[in-house]
């Protein structure tokens, strides 16, 4: 069988739902609209400011290209007539302090609008991450951190280019647009209305670019996605790519996509290589047939040859900024494209959310945990039918079973990742939803099989468990757990930057040091979902050890594949399509004839 | 033996710009092509304001309107030139600049596969990314833009300035000087703009990994109510960025305005002694309208020579970081003379075999004597730390030993084909790596032409029957960018592409240590078939994959403590029992 063509190799994937049409309609979705007008609220005042400087800008741009046609129309008659230079004089002094105003005025609104735009960035950073961080566990799972963190750098990048890029000038642009042609009439009717014969066209042209840059920009950008992931997949998976000897047909597939891009880029640069040379040739036709008609103009009388100059002055101050145009459209498509994405995540509502009250669980919590009639499913799966348990305070307690059981599912509704569908979890006889983050997750810690560790040093990792806590009670964390002598063993000792995730760890060292967090956090509930798996046997051990006094004054839920583990439990939960089956001291489930002592047996085969 | 990275000093920035070319040679043609093309169109934009001169000088002042209407002609025929020439040159860009970057993002792509894992680990993907997407766009804007227009330029400048000196050499002259100010600052501008940018840049790629940090380790921050405090640590991080922008926006507004100001200002010096020079008949009216159009014309492109020249700048120093990658030389390659084998019996000697860090002082293996015999299987077990992984990856030479040798049937193994080696050799890793493709291609990575059967067969092995449960089968995409699966899932899956070659020598890096007890021990089942007939090292942490191994072999400390059988090692190796026996002291204190 020949190898399968280039182009089979991505497979069939579910569609993305925050897929949304790019362009201007994106910003006319009513939440976009809502967004946009709460974060501009604050600054109402400041932008009525800043109207009154872009019309005096413009108001001073305008008056210098007048005055240069009136000095020649004013005055040079007098002098040519010997009766002086003042008129001159008087017309320059004019020019110069248009020229100041107009520079003062646009530095001013270049700070402002600079300003503005970086609050607008500033604060709607900060409302994104908020948002994010309040949203359940379940939603991170079902958008996926690469979607969490490409809203919060690429498309906030996109916003942040624009604004920073440009939106100040555009508006310049468009603004000079409508006062020259305004000025043009004034100046002179017949001669305003063939330089503005050309706008229609210029309107056209703008439209057929709008509309087909539109797609050529979307495909672009769906092009050097796939160019990207394909790049950085390759280099995070460079061992298995060379011990498959997959590199020659990588290069065939990345050859493709990097093919496929370049045509993307070339069609959205070759509407460019249209649009900006036709805007260009309209320009210039336009200037020719105005120096056309204008010269007969002035050679009939009609219009002095001051006139004709301003005009020719403002012709190009008209069409340039035009050209430049086709430049911010990229910028402003993705950065509406972007806005309207992250109004939708704003939108999205938190599924666990933090009580308007909450209650004060005082300060000695005993840690009893408690499901009265507990029911919870994942969409259309019913994993918890119905669940009574009263676990009472300082007891550990087993979960076992097989996978999808139900296990995890009660871990995680006694760390509240998620609400029950019905009934209540409480903690000391206080229903978990009417604790607020912080008190709830100071009472009840969950360490899980993945122990994520953020960059930075193994002691700010482990201090993640209680900030602020001095070195000494660290060590003593780490030590406790039987973490201290490999912690010691690394270049930096404790300052030892662990890496981006930890990256510089292996999987058991990590498991280590997060233990060593969850003991430093002291809660008085402590959930162990598989938390031991990665460990060899000797660190399991120190574990186990260190487990048996951390858990001695406390309430202990654990959950591991391995029952060596479970054997320090008091009590061991056996569940099956999430209801307890068994339940006892693990040696009394041992010695009788149900689920656990088939299990235990079958895991001591195991062992050799 | 590992890559160290280019030397940095090694090519200036202008030097590495230079090296280039040869990326360039074949758009040469095309280049000058474009090039000439610039130079026409400015030339045609340059005579319209002369034009107008004679059209004010000529018909206007002396009422000749039949010589009018050609003159406009000419001027609207120019202009129209003009734009056909910017039409012809930008057409041609689109081919030649982006023809050259694909070019060379293929060569970064191919030649960053070719080297070690040792590099991968020293270089963050994200600054090789940014090398082969923003570093290339900057070569490309330079190449297509900067280099044109710094010819035309520069040739608008001195053409223009030589016609107003001709027009009126007092006059010329100060606008000549009064350019200065505007290239100093540009120049200067572009100093401060390209600092305040990098220390943005900087600060965004800051606050991108508190970003990544608050999302991959949302369930850590949950699970310890730590929102404050990670709202707290992206705050500071927002903060910087937006001083450091708001700095960048006062940078800018001052530019700008001072670059409307001088020529303006020039203008208005330009309209007093213009104007005074007309009333005492040393100038015509048609040539200060000239003078003053001309001069509007002169502001681009000495404005431009700022920018070309901090593109120049940014895409000399984008040369120099893509040299320092293709300048790194993959050091584990195919020797000249190096033998083509198709199959083998697979006897995997290790032959005083070690291995040491670069730089580093003590080996992490060293001394390594191990014979695995042709379908022999040998577990090798040690505590987290000891070198297992690291020996693993010297088979499929994903390393290179530093001291003694590796053979496979009696050939060094870096005396064989690379190729020929690692078709032999197949891994599982610790960490099973997939990729954002069908489950099909993730399979049969290393087997392009296995077929249906092939497949079904490693995935029942693997106990990957799942697999008929995803939405498209085999045609499943999966990975970051499809459907995601599990721990264990996934692993499985890294076995089935493992044994589905049927490899005479499989490397299985704890390959099952995501996995139920039930799942474990079925695929244990299956894989005792497969181990029969290959030569395996296998890893393990756990004592019940140890049933698989023929011998077992305890690394410790960086080298071969005991080999021989579980019981004998269970028997006479404390430090063996210590690391493999499940018995707890707690449970026997019972």
């Amino acid at each position: 069988m020949s190898a399968p063509p280039v182009e089979s190799w991505r497979g069939v994937a579910a569609e993305r739902r925050d897929d949304v049409s790019t362009g201007v309609s994106a910003l006319l979705r009513r939440r976009t609209r809502t967004l946009l007008s709460s974060l501009l609220r604050p600054h109402r005042r400041s932008m009525w400011l800043l109207v009154a400087l872009i019309v005096l800008q413009n108001l001073a741009a305008l008056a210098g290209p007048w005055l240069i046609g009136l000095g020649i129309d004013r005055g040079i008659p007098p002098i040519l007539h010997h009766q002086g230079a003042g008129t001159l004089w008087l017309i320059v002094a004019g020019f110069a302090v248009a020229t100041v105003v107009q520079t003062l005025a646009q530095r001013a609104f270049l700070v402002l609008t600079g300003r503005i735009g970086q609050d607008f960035v500033l604060e709607l950073r900060r409302r994104v991450f908020a948002h994010f961080q309040r949203l359940s566990t379940a939603f991170h799972e079902d958008y996926t951190s690469g979607r969490v963190i490409s809203r919060q750098t690429s498309d906030m990048d996109a916003i942040s280019e624009l604004v920073e890029e440009g939106i100040d000038e555009l508006v310049i642009a468009v603004l000079s647009v409508l006062t020259i042609g305004v000025a043009m009439l004034l100046l002179d009717v017949p001669l305003a209305l063939v330089a503005l014969s050309s706008f229609p066209l210029l309107l056209w042209l703008s439209a057929w670019f709008r509309k087909r840059s539109a797609v050529a920009y979307r495909r672009t950008r769906e092009a050097v996605a796939l160019v990207i992931v394909h790049f950085v997949e390759t280099l995070a998976g460079i061992r298995a790519v060379q011990a498959f000897r997959r590199e020659p047909r990588n290069f065939a597939i990345f050859d493709d996509l990097n093919t496929r891009y370049r045509d993307a880029t070339r069609r959205s640069f070759r509407l460019i290589a249209i649009y900006a040379p036709g805007m260009k040739l309209i320009g210039n036709a336009t200037i020719g047939l105005v120096l056309l008609y204008g010269g007969f103009r002035a050679l009939d009388g009609d219009i002095r040859v001051g006139v004709l100059t301003t005009f020719l002055l403002y012709l190009r101050r008209f069409f340039d900024p035009l050209q430049d145009l086709s430049q911010f459209y990229n910028a402003f498509q993705s950065a509406s494209a972007a806005l309207e994405k992250l109004a939708g995540v704003l939108e999205e509502p938190p599924s666990v959310p933090e009580p308007a009250r909450p209650h004060p669980l005082g300060s000695s919590i005993r840690g009893a945990v408690a499901f009265a009639g507990v029911t919870f499913g994942y969409r259309d799966r019913l994993v918890l039918p119905r669940l009574d348990l009263v676990i009472p305070a300082g007891q550990t307690v087993a979960l076992v079973g097989p996978t999808g059981a139900g296990k995890t599912t009660i871990a995680r509704l006694v760390g509240r990742f998620y609400d029950p569908d019905a009934g209540a979890v409480s903690l000391d006889g206080v229903n978990l939803r009417e604790l607020d983050d912080e008190t709830l997750h100071r009472a009840i810690v969950t360490v899980t099989q993945e122990s994520f560790l953020f960059s930075g040093s193994v002691a700010g990792n482990i201090a993640f468990g209680r900030p602020g806590v001095d070195r000494s009670r660290i060590e003593e964390a780490a030590e406790a757990i039987g973490a201290h002598e490999f912690i010691s063993a690394l270049p930096a000792g404790y300052d030892t930057d662990v890496r981006k995730r930890g990256g510089r760890l292996s999987a058991g060292q990590r498991q280590l040091v997060s233990f060593a967090r969850a003991f430093l956090a002291d809660p008085a509930v402590l959930v162990l979902d598989e938390a031991t798996s990665s460990l060899d046997v000797p660190s399991e051990r120190l574990v186990q050890r260190a487990l048996r006094t951390i858990l001695a004054d406390r309430t202990a839920l654990i959950i591991a594949h391995r029952l060596s583990t479970v054997e320090i439990a008091d009590r061991v939960l056996v569940l099956e399509d999430g209801r307890v089956v068994e339940d006892g001291p693990p040696a009394e489930l041992i010695g009788g004839y149900g689920r656990y002592a088939a299990m235990h047996r079958q895991w001591m085969e195991s062992l050799v | 033996m590992t890559t160290l990275p280019a030397d940095r000093s090694a090519h200036s920035p202008l030097a590495s710009l230079w090296r280039l070319r040869s990326y360039v040679r074949p758009y040469a043609g095309q280049l000058v092509t474009m090039l000439v093309a610039a130079l026409l169109g400015v030339g045609a934009s340059i005579v319209v304001p002369l034009v107008t001169k004679t059209v004010v000088d000529g018909p206007v002042a002396h009422g000749q309107r039949d010589r009018l209407v050609p003159l406009a002609l000419l001027a609207l025929a120019l202009g129209m030139t003009e734009g056909v020439l910017i039409f012809i040159r930008r057409w041609i860009q689109t081919t030649a600049t982006l023809g050259m970057e694909k070019r060379m993002r293929d060569d970064i792509y191919a030649h960053l596969q070719s080297l070690p894992p040792a590099f991968h680990d020293r270089w963050q993907s994200g600054q090789l990314l940014s090398r082969a997407t923003a570093d290339l766009s900057a070569v490309r804007r330079f190449v297509g833009f900067g280099l044109v227009f710094l010819v035309v330029n520069v040739a608008t400048f001195a053409t223009v300035i030589a016609l107003l000196v001709r027009l009126d050499p007092l006059l010329g002259g100060i606008v000549a000087l009064s350019l200065i100010p505007v290239i100093v600052v540009c120049a200067r501008f572009e100093r401060g703009y390209s600092v305040v940018s990098r220390r943005v840049q900087d600060q965004t790629g800051d606050l991108a990994t508190s970003i990544e940090e608050s999302a991959t380790g949302i369930r850590v921050i949950k699970a310890f109510g730590r929102r404050r405090l990670m709202a707290e640590a992206f705050e500071t991080g927002a903060r910087e960025v937006y001083d450091t922008q708001l700095a960048k926006v006062r940078l800018r507004a001052t530019f700008w305005a001072l670059l409307d100001l001088v020529p303006n200002a020039t203008l208005g010096i330009v309209l007093l002694l213009g104007a005074l020079a007309v009333g005492q008949h040393r100038l015509t009216l048609g040539g200060l309208v000239a003078f003053i159009t001309l001069v509007l014309q002169l502001i681009w492109p000495v404005e431009a020579l700022g920018f070309i020249l901090a593109s120049g700048q940014e895409a000399a120093t984008a040369a120099q970081r893509i040299y320092e990658v293709l300048d790194s030389r993959p050091e584990i390659v195919d020797r000249p003379d190096a033998r083509v084998v198709d199959d083998s019996p697979g006897c995997l000697r290790f032959e005083a075999a070690g291995f040491t860090y670069p730089g580093g002082r003590r080996p992490v293996l060293q001394d390594i004597n191990l014979t695995i015999a042709p379908g022999e299987t040998v577990a090798l077990v040690g505590a987290t730390g000891s070198g297992k992984t690291t020996m693993a990856g010297l088979v499929p030479r994903l390393t290179d030993v530093t001291a003694g040798r590796i053979t496979l049937d009696g050939v060094d193994i870096r005396d064989l084909r690379l190729t020929s080696l690692r078709r032999l050799v197949a891994t599982a890793f610790e960490e099973p790596i997939l990729f954002s493709a069908s489950v099909r291609e993730n399979v049969t990575l290393g087997t392009p032409d296995a077929t249906d059967a092939d497949i079904a067969a490693a995935l029942s092995l693997a106990q990957a029957a799942f697999v008929d449960e995803l939405p498209w089968g085999l045609d499943t995409r999966i990975g970051e960018q499809g459907l995601s699966l599990s721990g264990g899932q996934r692993q499985r899956l890294a076995l089935a592409r493992a044994v589905i070659g049927r490899p005479r020598v499989l490397i299985l890096d704890d390959p099952l240590s995501a996995l139920d007890v039930t799942t474990e021990s079925l695929v244990e089942k299956a894989l005792a078939r497969v181990l029969a007939d290959s030569t395996a090292l296998l890893v393990v942490h756990r004592p019940s994959t140890i049933a698989l191994a023929d011998r077992v072999a305890l690394l410790q400390g960086g080298t071969l403590a005991a080999i021989g059988t579980h019981s004998e090692l269970m028997a006479d190796v404390p430090a063996y029992r210590a690391i493999l026996s499940q018995e707890s002291e707690e449970v026997q204190s019972r």
